[in-house]
């Protein structure tokens, strides 16, 4: 985008991101969430030392959408693949940006044992509570009650389980050095979760472990609701059952000790 | 790394050959039978400023093993029949995103848990793309324990030189064999030529993206013309050993441990007066094809003998269609038979003549 004369610059997009068009529905976190990581990338100054590493959903694309090298990993193995990345090139930032069926149910044991090994990786997931790129069937995030396309009757606990809290999970945890949930649904929320993933880099700059954010998101093409109605459910159905906050910090732990 | 023979296993040849040629990373989940492998690499693969990780699974394994190969360097996974099972995923990632990588399977018998003992009823695994969207691995056969060592080495150039994962198909009789082993210097190391491609952050270039989903229209039907194109070229490295073929009447032809007892059995057929001979494959893919046409040419018979129902089998018959068939002599999985037990199929091949 170009200045004309008398125009001037207030607001602009990380160098980090590509200028393209996302494939992300309207009313979608996805572009929020992919932005926030551009931004620390910026930031840290480290994007020319950065790989990527794809996960398979909506979220495939965001080698699309920010400029690093990037490999594309198979449904759910973005933490095992990173892993490989991470051992093979340990001075490179390493990252995954991964979706809730992709990183909690068909990843869900790559996942956890890469936090386990505390693996010094970054990985963000973004939880909409709902399969987006297949068109819209149960996740494993997937509230109670919440129809899908594979649980018209709505999410039954006695037969689906519970939703996962996979950043109250993980933290416990030795491996991991950084666990927090955040939301993308207004302004503040979208400030803490920025500050959350720059955490969440800065533990694998650092060598403490497994940085993790998970980033609560609006998916309103297939929860056919307009993006305000998504937003307001993320704040009153979604955080009530996925409580925003940070569940581990090794540094903030090392700062009280001193 | 000076020349130095030495008493060891299969397996063990494996794992030292992998360091030689340069390995820089194993992932691995136990099985047995080649559990040998990674705990003696998880020894010296730290020594020698590797890195070794004990996966969570061969899923773990192979999509770990494809991130190591993805940054361009020497990386390598080991396991058994159920592991491949498990890492065909991984697999068929790193052939759609042109990885290099080597996977070596010291099978056993199947299907299901089957039994810890060997087994060459992976044959049709190894070599028909044992994944979805048709992609093929080169194939590797050893049949000593010195092959598991040269093989291996040559397993990693192969990989590189053709951007691809590279099989190592063993079985518990290689595996677990004790044999003097040559440990070397690779002979012929060559360049991997991994800057032009490999993920390491973007430096000042453009950014780099290694991916399988190719969505445009046309773009898959290309990725997969150049992939078969690039098997074609495969052909190139084809090997194979043959014994005594020039003037025998009836080829014998066997791979790996069937391989090795084969040629004892070929030569107590020849002791005896009887004109056979041995064609071992020590690539199963590509497999040379070419050179049994030839024998066939020849109008020579041919008798396959394999520790399976006969999958190579189908292979040899293609090779010589146009001028012959084969007759096949197999050994279930689980079976240990000696040169004496093959030699009987042979003569009555040679139907008690001499």
């Amino acid at each position: 985008m170009s200045i004309q004369p008398g125009e001037k610059l207030v607001f602009g997009a990380p160098s980090t991101l590509s200028d393209r068009l996302t494939h992300y529905c309207p009313g979608c976190h996805h572009g929020i969430g992919t932005r926030l990581v551009a931004e620390v990338l910026e930031e840290f100054g480290c994007i020319k030392e950065t790989i990527g590493v794809a996960s398979v959903g909506c979220s495939v694309f965001t080698y699309n959408y920010i400029v690093a090298d990037w490999v594309e990993a198979a449904h759910g193995r973005a933490c095992a693949t990173a892993t490989g990345v991470k051992r093979a090139r340990p001075d490179r930032m390493v990252f995954t940006y991964q979706g809730d069926g992709d990183l909690a149910a068909i990843g869900f044991n790559e996942s956890v044992q890469a936090a386990n090994r505390g693996e010094h990786i970054t990985v963000i997931f973004v939880n909409n509570t709902i399969y987006g790129m297949t068109g819209g069937q149960m996740a494993p995030t997937s509230l109670i009650g919440q129809k899908t396309t594979t649980s018209p009757r709505g999410r039954n606990p006695k037969k689906e389980g519970a939703p996962l809290r996979m950043a109250e999970l993980l933290a416990p945890l030795d491996g991991v050095a950084f666990s927090a949930r955040c939301a993308m649904d207004s302004v503040a929320h979208v400030n803490a979760a920025k500050r959350a993933i720059r955490k969440a880099f800065d533990v694998q700059r650092q060598n403490l472990g497994f940085g993790f954010v998970e980033l609560l998101s609006g998916c309103p093409t297939n929860l056919h609701m307009d993006p305000l109605s998504a937003n307001r459910r993320v704040r009153e159905e979604m955080i009530p059952y996925f409580p925003l906050g940070v569940f581990k910090d090794v540094t903030a732990n090392e700062k009280a000790g001193a | 790394m000076s020349d130095e023979r030495i008493l060891i296993k299969g397996n063990e040849a494996v794992a030292y050959a992998a360091v030689s040629a340069g390995c820089k990373c194993f992932f691995g989940y136990p099985i047995t039978p080649q559990n040998e492998i990674p705990e003696v690499l998880s020894k010296i693969l730290p020594e020698s400023g590797g890195e070794f990780v004990q996966a969570e699974s061969e899923v773990g394994s192979a999509n770990m093993l494809l991130g190591a190969g993805a940054c361009g360097v020497r990386a390598m996974t080991s396991t058994s029949g159920p592991g491949i099972d498990l890492m065909q995923e991984g697999i068929s990632y790193m052939i759609g995103s042109q990885i290099p990588a080597v996977i070596v399977n010291m099978s056993r018998g199947g299907p299901g848990l089957g039994s810890i003992d060997a087994s060459q009823a992976d044959y049709f695994q190894a070599t028909r793309g044992g994944s979805h969207g048709a992609g093929r691995t080169f194939v590797f056969a050893p049949s000593t324990c010195q092959e598991c060592y040269d093989m291996v080495q040559d397993a990693f150039d192969i990989a590189f030189k053709y951007r691809t994962p590279v099989l190592v198909l063993g079985d518990a009789i290689i595996g677990q064999l004790k044999e003097p082993v040559l440990r070397h210097a690779p002979r012929n190391k060559q360049d991997d030529k991994a800057e032009g491609w490999r993920v390491e952050g973007m430096g000042d270039r453009a950014p780099r993206l290694l991916k399988s989903v190719y969505l445009e229209d046309g773009a898959l039907a290309a990725r997969n013309e150049m992939l078969e194109a690039k098997y074609k070229a495969m052909r190139a490295d084809i090997r194979v050993e043959t014994i005594d073929t020039e003037d025998a009447d009836l080829v014998v032809v066997a791979f790996g441990s069937m391989g090795r007892i084969a040629r004892s059995a070929v030569q107590l057929a020849r002791e005896a007066g009887h004109k056979v001979g041995l064609f071992r494959p020590q690539t199963l893919f590509p497999f040379p094809s070419e050179q049994l046409e030839e024998l066939a040419k020849q109008g020579k018979r041919f008798l396959v003998i394999e520790q399976n129902a006969g999958q190579m089998l189908d292979d040899v018959r293609l090779a010589i269609r146009h001028y012959a068939d084969a007759d096949f002599f197999g050994v279930m999985p689980g079976i240990f038979v000696d040169a004496e037990e093959l030699l009987t199929p042979i003569l009555e091949r040679m139907g008690g003549a001499k």
